[in-house]
């Protein structure tokens, strides 16, 4: 398994020119960035009414995502701390517009102008101290803090994130919650390595139901060839509300290891020649936690 | 850089109070042509800042957007098209923004504005 790029180097220097074109000449980036920007739109919600609307990508890179995003009718303004990366954007002739500028100083954008801000795979990099004048947390502070200030009411932000533990993805939502966001996470195909997606869905304004957790993917939504377990399709959001509201606990859909599926396993260990006990009124009775 | 991201662009310098608008100082400018939409522009035109599109849009060369607006202006084609090519047609390709305040400037070069702060204006 190759090591995070975010071990290796600052965000500027790890994509250099080399970096940047291998990047975007991979047919499976594109494909990958294109699906990734595609489900951070439907989590962003945007209302259907034709209407394009303005939106921030954050950590645009060579404009991959911003691909996407002109393809859906939006406007947007993209942000990326890599020249090499921004240089690469607008040789693919991007359309939206390409600021070079760090989110860790701040986005200096006008209050409440923006309609929606994604990130693909970016916002992990702030948790870095790669300059030793860097605070991680001043800069999650001024980066939640001014983007908090450009959205417009009700607006929300979606971020895929690539977290390296549980550490900095509680890091990076508390500052959130911090600078005034709601919201939760939203993990897609929580069980499969390789698919697995973590999405941070943020939202402006008082919590309200357009503001509920969307519902996360799991296996039932696609058909998988590469899936070799069958096993567990859970589909698990956790919902982060802000201070003055009890926390709500989202019910974990346990679409399998139900009765059903206990009770065909067993007709299958039948089959085969097992031993097993016979089926009576107690088989796959919910347990006691402690069990 | 087109003068939509212009217009809602600010400096993000430490201690400045009111960072909007930048200064344009223009080197080149490249008119390129986007789709007109009018309900883009109608809802966009509650959120900019009128006056620094105009003066934006005169220092970039084109004259044409009327000094005051009104929203009923939006209803005539005539004022909407004006107001497209002056938001989303002039592009910055080189130049320089400069803050009101500090007078710090921000280069452009190809149509990208350099924002990245130094550590003590962060």
């Amino acid at each position: 398994m190759t090591s995070r790029p975010e071990l290796k180097a600052p965000p500027e220097i790890f994509y250099n020119d080399e970096e940047a074109r291998k990047y975007t000449s991979s047919s499976r980036i594109i494909e990958i960035q294109a699906q990734l920007t595609e489900r951070a739109l439907e989590l962003l919600a945007l209302p259907d009414d034709g209407v394009p609307k303005l939106l921030l990508d954050i950590g645009c890179g060579s404009g991959l995502s911003g691909e996407t995003l002109t393809e859906s009718g939006h406007q947007w303004i993209g942000f990326d701390i890599s020249p090499s990366m921004l240089d690469v954007a607008l040789e693919r002739e991007a359309e939206g517009d390409l600021i070079l500028g760090d989110m860790g100083q701040g986005l200096g954008v006008r209050p409440g102008v923006i309609d929606g801000a994604i990130s693909i795979s970016a916002v992990q990099w702030l948790c870095n101290a790669d300059k030793s004048c860097h605070e991680p947390r001043k800069r999650l502070k001024s980066f939640f803090e001014s983007l908090y200030r450009c959205l417009a009411r009700g607006a929300r932000a979606v971020f895929q994130v690539y977290p390296e533990n549980l550490a900095q993805r509680e890091l990076i939502l508390g500052y959130a919650m911090r600078a005034g966001f709601a919201g939760g996470v939203v993990v897609d195909f929580p069980h499969s390595a390789k698919r697995r997606k973590e999405y941070l869905v943020l939202t402006c304004g008082p919590p309200s139901l357009s503001s509920a957790t969307p519902k996360a993917k799991g296996e039932d939504e696609e058909s998988c060839s590469d899936e070799e377990s069958s096993g567990d399709e859970e589909n698990q959001t956790v919902s982060i509300s802000d201070r003055h509201r009890p926390r709500k606990k989202q019910k974990l859909n346990k679409k399998v290891k139900g009765r059903e599926w206990v009770l065909r396993k067993k007709e299958q260990m039948r089959r085969k020649g097992n031993a097993v006990p016979q089926d009576t009124k107690y088989t796959a009775r919910k347990r006691k936690a402690r069990f | 850089m087109r003068l939509l991201t212009h217009n809602m662009l600010s400096s993000n310098i430490k201690g400045v109070t009111n960072g909007f608008p930048l200064r344009i100082e223009v080197e080149k400018v490249v008119e390129k042509s986007v789709d007109f939409n009018p309900d883009f522009l109608k809802n966009m035109f509650a959120k900019i800042e009128y006056k620094a599109l105009v003066e934006a849009s005169r220092i970039m060369g084109y004259a044409e957007l009327p000094d005051h607006a009104e929203p009923s202006m939006l209803e005539s084609d005539d004022f909407l098209r004006k107001f497209h090519h002056a938001l989303m047609e002039l592009h910055l390709e080189e130049g320089t923004l400069v803050c009101p305040e500090t007078g710090r400037r921000f280069p452009v070069n190809k149509g990208v504005p350099n924002m990245l702060l130094h550590e003590d204006e962060v």
